[in-house]
């Protein structure tokens, strides 16, 4: 196999980045071309419900690498454009602004975009989460102190609940869910977390999904929900999930459903890679496909790939554990592994009481995942446990629950 | 090698403790960076660049 000269990645974020940093790190000295929608440099998506959305930070403090750090990957570098269709037959890309960039590799790593509710689109005060400008159009919302219904109560609904409290405003959050975040953390976890909300001052509403946004004179009015009640607001936030772009790939012949389809090597198909939230791939460990929106596995699956992509023929599979984190007021939440699905569960270090703590979830007999809140080192030595089998009952004694 | 951290920057993650156990390390109470060895030894600057690399809130900076 010869070694490729010209590499297009398509994104550019965490995950492209990651490719097209790693490519220079190992010696490439071919064209990196990173092309990205957004007009902004390669920037941080996870303070956008933190820090940035409180305020805390300067919107600066954002950008992945500095202007420097940027020109030194000496890199063809294209912002403020989409990629428009690939023609993997002739390993070519289309931009929307009509130029062609042929590849000898292509890298998939555009992301995903907010789900939205239907009838939603340009209603004023209905906002989502994933854009530096979706993050300051919430921000300047919520300086006014309105009252906000968040729709979605997963990680990013529950951090901006937060956040929106600290700032003042009225908040409601609303799940579909019976019990809210039980099914990432399970039920012990999620019920004190939503605990943790309620004491702050969040009313939340669960078990029952959100029917229709409802709007005065132009603008959101708040929410009525399937069982008929109306919640009133001045702001909406929908935070219910995310949908891969891939539609600029259909009609390629590029394998896609949920996320672009890879093997094991993260490849789609001769000369197509695909990274980062975005990319399923086959876990070999985990034995079957896998599609993970955390920002760790941006980063780590940009590496793996771009070193496949310099392996010679020689690719290594990807295999993490994979890891996240949320933050929500003064409690630091880490998850190694995935909790969904397990049916086990046992505190080992901390205790539900003390609000701090480090759990394991376990299915089939093995340790699955384990959670820490603000246990920051002690989950990070439970994560050996998912990393390498653990059989369940290896680690009962000594449960302190 | 010159290795300088951001505390300010650093979510805690501790990907970067995975990467390279002899360079940094983490405060309990909150998770962030405790730079061990800012001038390490030959044979850990690739754990420190894939440290570097791999930290989510780019708060690791190596200077060569
Ligand atoms: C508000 C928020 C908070 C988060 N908090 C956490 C957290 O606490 N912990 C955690 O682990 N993860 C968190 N995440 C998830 C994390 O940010 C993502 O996993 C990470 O950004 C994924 O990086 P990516 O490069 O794969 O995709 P993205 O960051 O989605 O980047 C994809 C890029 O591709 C561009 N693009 C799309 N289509 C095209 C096209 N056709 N042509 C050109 N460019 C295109 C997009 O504009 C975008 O810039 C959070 C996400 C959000 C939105
Ligand atoms: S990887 Fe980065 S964010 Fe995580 S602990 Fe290390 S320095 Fe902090």
């Amino acid at each position: 196999m010869s070694a490729p000269s010209r590499v297009v990645v398509v994104g550019a974020s965490a995950a492209g980045l990651s490719v097209a940093e790693t490519l220079r790190r190992r010696g490439f000295d071919g064209q990196v071309t990173l092309i990205g929608e957004e007009d902004h440099p390669p920037y941080d998506r996870p303070p956008l419900s933190k820090q940035i959305l409180s305020g805390e930070w300067p919107e600066e403090r954002v950008w992945l690498r500095d202007e420097a750090t940027l020109a030194g990957l000496n890199l063809d570098l294209r912002l403020g454009v989409a990629a428009l269709s690939v023609d993997p037959a002739d390993r070519v890309v289309v931009l929307a602004d009509g130029s062609r960039v042929t590849y000898d590799e292509l890298v998939i790593a555009t992301g995903v975009r907010a789900r939205r509710l239907p009838g939603t689109d340009g209603l004023a005060g209905v906002h989502t989460l994933r854009t530096l400008s979706d993050a300051r159009a919430l921000r300047e919302t919520l300086a006014a102190w309105p009252r906000l219904v968040v729709v979605g109560a997963g990680f990013l609904g529950t951090e901006a609940a937060a956040v929106a409290r600290a700032m003042g405003a009225e908040v409601t959050l609303v799940s579909d869910l019976e019990a809210p975040l039980s099914d990432v953390l399970g039920a012990e976890l999620g019920e004190l977390l939503v605990r943790v909300h309620a004491e702050h001052g969040v009313k939340i509403i669960s078990g029952v999904v959100v029917r229709e946004v409802l709007a005065s004179g132009g603008r959101a009015a708040g929410v009525r929900l399937a069982d008929g009640r109306v919640v009133e607001a001045d702001a909406v936030l929908v935070s219910i999930g995310s949908l891969p772009n891939v539609d600029w790939l259909a009609g390629s012949g590029i394998d896609t459903g949920d996320g672009v389809h890879c093997d094991e090597y993260c490849q789609a198909g001769p000369g197509v890679w695909a990274a980062g939230d975005v990319a399923s791939w086959i876990h070999p460990a985990a034995g079957g496909r896998m599609r993970v929106e955390h920002r760790t596995n941006a980063g780590e699956q940009g590496m793996a790939v771009a070193r496949n992509i310099l392996s010679a023929g020689h690719p290594a599979p990807f295999a993490p554990v994979p890891y996240v984190w949320s933050d929500q007021y003064d409690r630091k939440i880490q998850i190694y592994g995935s909790p969904r699905g397990c049916d086990r569960f046992a505190v080992t270090d901390g205790s539900l009481a003390e609000r701090r703590l480090v759990a394991l979830y376990g299915r089939d007999d093995l340790v699955r995942a384990t959670v820490g809140i603000n246990m920051v080192r002690s989950v990070r030595a439970a994560r050996a446990l998912v990393a390498t089998p653990t059989p369940w009952d290896s680690i009962e004694q000594g449960v302190t629950a | 090698m010159h290795i300088a951290v951001e505390e300010e920057k650093c979510v805690g993650a501790g990907q970067c403790v995975l990467a390279a156990m002899e360079i940094f390390d983490q405060r309990d109470e909150d998770g962030v960076v405790v730079l061990l060895d800012a001038e390490p030894p030959e044979e850990q600057h690739a754990a420190a660049r894939d440290a570097a690399a791999v930290c989510p809130a780019a708060a690791i900076a190596v200077r060569e």
